[in-house]
C-alpha cells in the first residue's frame, strides 16, 4: 500500500461513507498510474500529446536573462490545452475514472481553471461532468462559466459562505458523500485526502520531468533553482518533483502574499493566502497540512488578486517539504504580482496567469538569490485575467503597466 | 476502552433511546440551554451538542445554516464549555465536531505573522486538551463526523484515559472489513448512517437503514440510526428493524430556526419521537420468512 502522509502531514481525514472509495481509488491508482495496468499509462500519455499538446516547451526568456543578469528558462505550461497545467491532472483523473468504470465526473472549482480543464477532458472521454463554484467566483469568472458550459458540463453555483474555492470543495464532498458508488470526484490540486496529494501530484510531474530533461540538453546542466507559485500547489509539485532528490538545486514556492501578511481574527480573515510562510497546522479539506486559521481551529478566509492562489490549506506533502527544509516558502503581494504580469507581457510577449506572475515576481524581487540558471514555472497563460488586471491596474499606479486607454468610453 | 460507559448505561436502560442534536449557539448559548432542557424533559435520553466549525463538509442546509448562525452569534470552545458546564439535564452529553476544532482547542498555535518569533513556543495540533477540559465539564463522548477509524489513534487514547466514548459512524458504504475494524474501536454506541449523503431530515427511512442494521446485529454495541430521521413514525420503523436508538438532528433545528414557541415545540417533538421510538420496541416481533 502506498504511503498515506508525508511526515506529520497528511492522512484520510474524511467521513466513513468516503473511505471505502478511497481505498478504491488507491487500488485503481497503484495498478493503473503506478502499474501501467491494461496500458493506463501509455493511453494516457498519448492523449495528453494529441489532445494536450505535451510536451511543452523550455524557453529561454532573451530580456528576463539580460534585465537580471542570469539564465532565466521558462517552463511553458501556458501553451498547454485549456491554457494551464490544470489538464495534466484533469485528463489523467477522468481516463482513470473511465478505467475504474465509474460513471460521472464531479470537481470544484475557484478560478475556473480546474474546471474547464475537467470539462474538457470529460468531453474528450465522454462523461457526464458536473462542476461545483462558489457564487462570487462564478460571477467574476464569468468566461471560464461559459466555457465549461460549452463543454457540456452543468456548474452548480454554491451560495455558502463567502462563494469561493473553499465553499465549492465542501460542496463537492457533499456530493461525492452522496454518490460516491457511481462518481469520482476530480480534484484540483495536490490537497484532499490520500491518495489524492500523491496521485495529482504523479499526473502532474511531468512537468519537472520534461524541463529537467529540456535544461540538461539546452544549458548543459541542472539549475540553480526552479520557481513555481503555490496555491494548492499542484504545478509547484509538479514541477520540483523531478528535483527533489537534486540536492544543489534549490526550489521556491511563491505564494501570494495579498495585501498584507497579518491575520484579522475577528473578521476571521487574512489578507493573503500565504499558507506555508504563515500558516499553522491543522486538518482542512481531509488532510493535516499548514493552514490559515483562528487559534480556536476556524479556518479564515484568505485574499489574493488571483482567484487560483485563493485558499486557506495547501497540499500536506508541501508542508513537509517546507518542514524539511527542501522547499523554501516565500511570497509576492499582489501589487508584485501585477507587475510581473505586465513585465512578462511586454518584454517576453508572453502573457502569464495571474498565478505565475508570483513566481515571475518573486524572479524580480529576489534573483541575486536564485544563482546564474534558473526555471521558472509558468503554469498557465493570463487570458482569464485580463479583466481583472484591468480592474486592478486603474487601482494602482503600477511601474510596469500598459497604458490602455485606446477605447472610446 | 471505556469499560464503564455512562452513554451505552444510558441506551440499555431507556431502550430503545432517543438521541437528539442541535448546534450549540444556535441563535444563542443561553436560547441553546433552554431547548437542551425541553428536550431533556421531553425524552431525550442522549444529547449531542455541536461546537460549529467553519467547514462542516458532513452537513446538509440544514444543520449548515445553524453552524452559521452559531458562529455569528460568537460561539467559541471556551462559550461552549461554559454552557456544557451549566447545564443540569439528566441526559448524558456529547459533543460533535469536526477534527480541527479537537485538535487546536489549547495548542497555544496562533495565527503567525511572517514576522514571527520562530522559537515562540508552538505545542502543535493535540487533542489531549480538548478531552481533558470536556471531561472536566462533564461531557460523556465525542463524536467526530471527519475522523475514521484509521486516524483515531490519538483521540481514542485521549479519550479512554479520561472515560469518554469515542462514536464512531458506520456508513451504507462500509464493508466487513472496515465494519470490524470500526467496531473493535466503538464505544458508547455504534452511529448508523441511515443513508448515504448529508444530514438532513428526510420523509422517509431508507432501505439503507434495515441493510446496515442486519449487517451489524452481530456487534454487542447499542446501534443508533441518524441522518435523515424526522418523525415520530420513522423512529417506530427504525427501532422495528433492530435499532436501540434514533437519532434526531435536522428536524429539531427547523424548529429552533422556524418556531414561534421553540422550547413547547420541541419538548413536544421529543416526546414524539420517543413515543415513536417506543412503539417500535413494543410491535410483535416480525414473523420470521
Ligand atoms: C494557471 C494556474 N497556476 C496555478 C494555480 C494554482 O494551483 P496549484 O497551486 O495547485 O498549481 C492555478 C489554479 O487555478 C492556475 O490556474
Amino acid at each position: 500500500m502506498s504511503e498515506s502522509t508525508f511526515g506529520s502531514y497528511g492522512g484520510q481525514y474524511v467521513p466513513e461513507a468516503l473511505m471505502p472509495a478511497l481505498e478504491e481509488l488507491e487500488d485503481a491508482y497503484e495498478r493503473y498510474v503506478l502499474e501501467n495496468e491494461d496500458g493506463f499509462v501509455d493511453e494516457f500519455r498519448e492523449r495528453m500529446r494529441d489532445f494536450g499538446g505535451r510536451p511543452t516547451p523550455l524557453q529561454r526568456a532573451d530580456r528576463l536573462s539580460e534585465r537580471y543578469d542570469s539564465e532565466i528558462y521558462l517552463k511553458r505550461e501556458d501553451l498547454v490545452h485549456g491554457g494551464a497545467h490544470k489538464l495534466n491532472n484533469a485528463l489523467g483523473q477522468v481516463l482513470l475514472a473511465k478505467y475504474m468504470g465509474k460513471e460521472r465526473i464531479i470537481a470544484e472549482t475557484g478560478a475556473g481553471q480546474h474546471g474547464t480543464a475537467t470539462a474538457m477532458a470529460a468531453a474528450h472521454l465522454d462523461m457526464p461532468c458536473e462542476i461545483y463554484m462558489g457564487r462570487t467566483d462564478v460571477n467574476r469568472q464569468r468566461p471560464n462559466v461559459y466555457r465549461m458550459r460549452m463543454n457540456g458540463a452543468e456548474v452548480n453555483p454554491v451560495e455558502a459562505g463567502r462563494g469561493t474555492l473553499k465553499e465549492a470543495i465542501n460542496e463537492t464532498m457533499r456530493d461525492w458523500a452522496t454518490t460516491v458508488e457511481t462518481t469520482h470526484y476530480v480534484i484540483g490540486s495536490v490537497v484532499g485526502p490520500h491518495p489524492f496529494p500523491t496521485m495529482v501530484r504523479d499526473f502532474q510531474s511531468v512537468i519537472g520531468e520534461e524541463a529537467r530533461e529540456q535544461i540538461r540538453g539546452q544549458a548543459g546542466r541542472l539549475p540553480d533553482s526552479v520557481v513555481a507559485c503555490a496555491g494548492g500547489g499542484s504545478n509547484t509539485m509538479g514541477a520540483f518533483h523531478a528535483f527533489v532528490d537534486d540536492e544543489d538545486v534549490s526550489l521556491y514556492a511563491v505564494e501570494a502574499g495579498g495585501s498584507s501578511l497579518e491575520i484579522d481574527e475577528r473578521e476571521g480573515v487574512a489578507p493573503n493566502s500565504a499558507t506555508l510562510s504563515t500558516g499553522t497546522d491543522g486538518v482542512l479539506h481531509g488532510a493535516m497540512t499548514k493552514l490559515l486559521q483562528s487559534g480556536d481551529g476556524q479556518i479564515v478566509e484568505s485574499h489574493s488578486v488571483s482567484a487560483g492562489l485563493d485558499y486557506a490549506g495547501v497540499g500536506p506533502e508541501l508542508s513537509h517539504l517546507v518542514e524539511t527544509g527542501r522547499v523554501t516558502p516565500v511570497n509576492v503581494d499582489d501589487e508584485a504580482a501585477l507587475n510581473a504580469f505586465h513585465r512578462l507581457s511586454r518584454l517576453e510577449g508572453i502573457i502569464p496567469a495571474l498565478e505565475s506572475a508570483h513566481a515571475l515576481g518573486h524572479v524580480e524581487e529576489a534573483h541575486e538569490d536564485l544563482g546564474d540558471l534558473v526555471v521558472v514555472n509558468v503554469s498557465g497563460r493570463g487570458d482569464k485575467d485580463l479583466e481583472t488586471v484591468l480592474e486592478e491596474t486603474e487601482k494602482r499606479d503600477l511601474g510596469a503597466a500598459p497604458d490602455v486607454e485606446v477605447f472610446d468610453s | 476502552m471505556n469499560t464503564d460507559s455512562e452513554i451505552e448505561r444510558a441506551i440499555r436502560e431507556n431502550h430503545p433511546a432517543l438521541i437528539t442534536y442541535l448546534t450549540a449557539g444556535d441563535p444563542s448559548l443561553e436560547e441553546t440551554k433552554a431547548y437542551v432542557e425541553a428536550l431533556d424533559r421531553g425524552g431525550a435520553d442522549l444529547i449531542e451538542l455541536g461546537l460549529p466549525f467553519s467547514e462542516p463538509i458532513a452537513e446538509g442546509p440544514t444543520i449548515q445554516a445553524a453552524i452559521n448562525r452559531a458562529l455569528e452569534a460568537g460561539t467559541t470552545p471556551e462559550r461552549f464549555f461554559e454552557l456544557v458546564d451549566d447545564l443540569e439535564v439528566e441526559a448524558p452529553l456529547l459533543v460533535m465536531t469536526y477534527y480541527n476544532m479537537i485538535l487546536q482547542y489549547g495548542s497555544g498555535a496562533e495565527p503567525r505573522s511572517a514576522e514571527r518569533d520562530a522559537t515562540e513556543p508552538q505545542n502543535g495540533p493535540d487533542p489531549e486538551p480538548f478531552v481533558e477540559r470536556a471531561a472536566e465539564t462533564g461531557l460523556a463522548g465525542i463524536i467526530v463526523p471527519d475522523l475514521p477509524a484509521e486516524e483515531a489513534a490519538p483521540l481514542r487514547a485521549a479519550c479512554d484515559e479520561r472515560g469518554l466514548d469515542l462514536v464512531f459512524i458506520v456508513a451504507p458504504t462500509t464493508n466487513g472489513e472496515r465494519l470490524d475494524r470500526i467496531m473493535s474501536q466503538a464505544s458508547g454506541f455504534a452511529y448508523v448512517q441511515a443513508r448515504l449523503g448529508t444530514t438532513g431530515a428526510r420523509a422517509d427511512v431508507s432501505s439503507a437503514t434495515h441493510d446496515s442494521l442486519a449487517r451489524l446485529e452481530e456487534y454487542d454495541v447499542p446501534k443508533a440510526v441518524g441522518f435523515g430521521v424526522s418523525e415520530g413514525e420513522h423512529a417506530r420503523e427504525i427501532v422495528e428493524a433492530g435499532a436501540d436508538g434514533v437519532i434526531v438532528g435536522s428536524a429539531l433545528i427547523d424548529i429552533v430556526a422556524e418556531s414561534e414557541t421553540p422550547v413547547a415545540d420541541l419538548e413536544a417533538k421529543a416526546c414524539e419521537l420517543k413515543g415513536g421510538a417506543e412503539r417500535g420496541a413494543n410491535a410483535p416481533e416480525p414473523e420470521q420468512p
